[in-house]
C-alpha cells in the first residue's frame, strides 16, 4: 500500500499527525503535511485509514502500489 | 438492538456519502441507499470558494475521493431524486416523482440552504455559492470583471471576496459589525482579516445594513441599497447572509425540528432516525448544549460516529463530543480553529501578533481553555491543542497578551 498527498488540496489542519505520529509530519513553513513512511508496513494501515477519514480536505489517498 | 436490513440516507453531500462509507468499513453488509438532489456525484464543498471558484482546479478535482469508489462499497446512489416527505410510522420516505423508498434505519443528512434577501432570486446578477452549479455560475460572472458587492462578512462572504479580489474584480464587502468574521472568531482574528482585504484593495461599508437590491428594467441587478439610503453601484451580487438548515421536507413528519434536526447525544432525533452534518443539532454532554457545526469536519467526524451508533446495541451507543476544526483561506493567509470558539470569550494572543497575521492565541471563557485560533501558524497550532479544556495558563500569564478589551481580566503587560 502506499501513501499518496495532494499538497495543495492540504489545509494544514496536522489531523493526520495527531491519528498517526509516526506516518505523517507538517512542513515547518505552511504546515503542509509529509509524509514520513510512503509505504508502511501492514501493521500500520489502521493508522493510515484513520488519518485518511480524519483528514479534513480529502488530501490523503491510498493506492495499491 | 437487530442490525437494520435497510439504511436510507437522504442528502448525497460529505455528511451523507461518509456517513454510508463508515457504516461499510464498520462492516455494515446490508442495503445502503444515498437519494441527493443534485445532478453530480457527491463533490467537497470548501473549495467552491476557493480553488473552483478561481479556475484553478477543474470541478472534477472537488469530487469526493469515496464518490469513485461507490461500486466497490456496494452504495446505491438515486442523484437528481429530492424527498418531499417522511413517513416514520410507516418507515417510508416520499421522492418528489411520487416514489415512495422504504427503510429501516434512517440518515438526515440535507445540509443547508443559503438565505436569499426578499425578491433578490428572480435577479440577474445576484448569486450565493452553496453548490457546485453555483460557484460555476459566479465563477462565469467574475470572467466579465463586475463591480462585485458581497453581502456579509461571514467565511463565504470573505473567501468569495478574497478570490474575486485576486482575479482582479473590485470588491466592496458590506457587513453590520465593525469588521468582517464577526460573532464567535471575535476581533482579533476579524480586525486581522479587515486589514488583510484592505491591503489586497478590497473596500469595506462596514456598520451598514442592506435595505435591499436595486435593479434595472432588465431585471438585471445595477446596485445595493444600504439603511442609511446609500446605493453601492454593483455589476453582481454574492449574498453570503448565511443558510438555514434544509427540513421542510420534514414538516408534519414529527421529527423534531428547530435549529436544524434536534437530536440526542448519540445524534438520534427519533427511533431509527439520526442526522448528520450542518443539519444536525445534537445535545453535547460535555457542556450540556445544543451544538450545530456547519463546518466540513464534523460532518465527516459526526458520520463516523452515526455509523457506530446505527451498528451498536442501545446500551452501547456513545455520545457524540467532538472537537471542532475549521480553517478558511483568504489570499495568502490560514486561518485555523480548533474547539469551541464564541463570542465574549476572553482571546490571550500566545505566540506571534494578529497585526503581523501570524499568530496564535487561546479563546477562554471563565478561564477555560475553550478554543486555540491562528492565523498562518499552522505547524504550531499542534503544540497547543493539549490547552483544550484546561484552565492552567500554559505559556504564563507574562507572555500571554489579554486582547479582547471586554474582558474583566485587564490587560497584560507583555
Ligand atoms: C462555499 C463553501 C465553502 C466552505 N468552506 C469551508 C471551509 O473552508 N472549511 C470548513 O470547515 N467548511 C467549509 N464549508 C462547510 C462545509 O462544506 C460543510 O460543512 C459541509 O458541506 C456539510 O456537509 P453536509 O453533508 O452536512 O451538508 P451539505 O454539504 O449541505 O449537503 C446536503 C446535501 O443534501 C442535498 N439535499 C437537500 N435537501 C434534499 C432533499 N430533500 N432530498 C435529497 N437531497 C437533498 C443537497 O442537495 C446537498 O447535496 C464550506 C461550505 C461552502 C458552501
Ligand atoms: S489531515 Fe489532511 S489537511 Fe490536515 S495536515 Fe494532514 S493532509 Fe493536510
Amino acid at each position: 500500500m502506499r501513501v499518496i498527498t495532494e499538497e495543495d488540496k492540504c489545509c494544514g489542519s496536522g489531523l493526520c499527525v495527531i491519528a498517526a505520529p509516526e506516518l505523517f509530519d507538517q512542513r515547518d513553513s505552511d504546515g503542509v503535511v509529509v509524509v514520513l513512511d510512503e509505504t508502511p508496513g501492514a501493521d500500520r494501515h489502521d493508522a493510515v485509514r484513520k488519518a485518511v477519514a480524519a483528514c479534513p480536505a480529502a488530501a490523503i489517498r491510498l493506492a495499491r502500489q | 438492538m437487530t442490525t437494520p436490513h435497510r439504511i436510507l440516507i437522504i442528502g448525497a453531500s460529505l455528511g451523507g456519502l461518509s456517513t454510508a462509507e463508515a457504516l461499510r468499513r464498520e462492516g455494515y453488509d446490508g442495503t445502503v441507499t444515498l437519494v441527493g438532489a443534485e445532478p453530480h456525484l457527491p463533490y467537497d464543498r470548501p473549495p467552491l470558494s476557493k480553488q473552483v471558484l478561481a479556475g484553478t482546479w477543474d470541478p472534477d478535482r472537488a469530487q469526493l475521493p469515496a464518490a469513485a469508489q461507490l461500486d466497490g462499497l456496494d452504495i446505491e446512489l438515486l442523484m437528481k431524486q429530492e424527498a418531499v416527505g417522511l413517513r416514520p410510522a410507516e418507515r417510508v420516505v416520499q421522492l418528489r416523482d411520487g416514489e415512495r423508498l422504504r427503510y429501516d434505519t434512517l440518515v438526515i443528512a440535507t445540509g443547508l440552504r443559503p438565505r436569499w434577501l426578499p425578491g433578490s432570486r428572480q435577479l440577474d446578477g445576484v448569486h450565493v455559492v452553496r453548490t457546485l452549479d453555483d460557484a460555476l455560475a459566479l465563477r462565469q460572472t467574475l470572467r466579465q470583471g463586475p463591480r462585485l458587492v458581497v453581502v456579509g462578512g461571514g467565511f463565504i462572504g470573505m473567501e468569495v471576496a478574497a478570490t474575486a479580489r485576486s482575479l482582479g474584480v473590485e470588491v466592496t464587502v458590506v457587513d453590520p459589525h465593525a469588521h468582517p468574521l464577526a460573532g464567535r472568531l471575535g476581533g482579533v482574528v476579524g480586525d486581522a482579516v479587515l486589514g488583510l482585504h484592505r491591503d489586497h484593495g478590497v473596500r469595506f461599508r462596514l456598520g451598514q445594513r442592506v435595505s435591499g437590491l436595486a435593479a434595472d428594467g432588465n431585471r438585471s441587478v445595477v446596485g445595493v441599497l444600504l439603511a442609511d439610503g446609500s446605493v453601492i453601484d454593483a455589476d453582481a451580487v454574492v449574498l453570503g447572509l448565511g443558510s438555514i438548515p434544509t427540513t421542510q421536507w420534514l414538516k408534519g413528519s414529527g421529527v423534531p425540528v428547530g435549529d436544524g434536526v434536534l437530536c440526542d447525544q448519540y445524534c438520534a432525533a427519533a427511533p431509527g432516525i439520526y442526522a448528520v452534518g450542518d443539519i444536525a443539532n445534537w445535545l453535547d454532554v460535555h457542556s450540556g448544549r445544543r451544538r450545530r457545526v456547519e463546518h466540513r469536519t464534523n460532518a465527516s467526524e459526526q458520520a463516523v460516529a452515526v455509523a457506530r451508533n446505527i451498528l451498536a446495541d442501545h446500551d452501547k451507543q456513545t455520545a457524540y463530543t467532538p472537537t471542532p476544526y475549521l480553517w478558511s483561506d483568504q489570499f495568502d493567509c490560514r486561518i485555523q480553529c480548533y474547539g469551541w470558539a464564541d463570542e465574549g470569550q476572553e482571546v490571550h494572543v500566545v505566540e506571534g501578533d494578529p497585526a503581523g497575521r501570524k499568530f496564535i492565541a487561546l479563546h477562554r471563557d471563565h478561564g477555560r481553555v475553550m478554543a486555540v485560533v491562528g492565523m498562518n501558524s499552522a505547524r504550531g497550532m499542534r503544540s497547543h491543542l493539549g490547552a483544550l479544556g484546561s484552565t492552567a495558563d500554559p505559556v504564563g500569564p507574562s507572555r500571554a497578551q489579554v486582547v479582547n478589551p471586554a474582558s474583566t481580566r485587564g490587560q497584560t503587560a507583555d
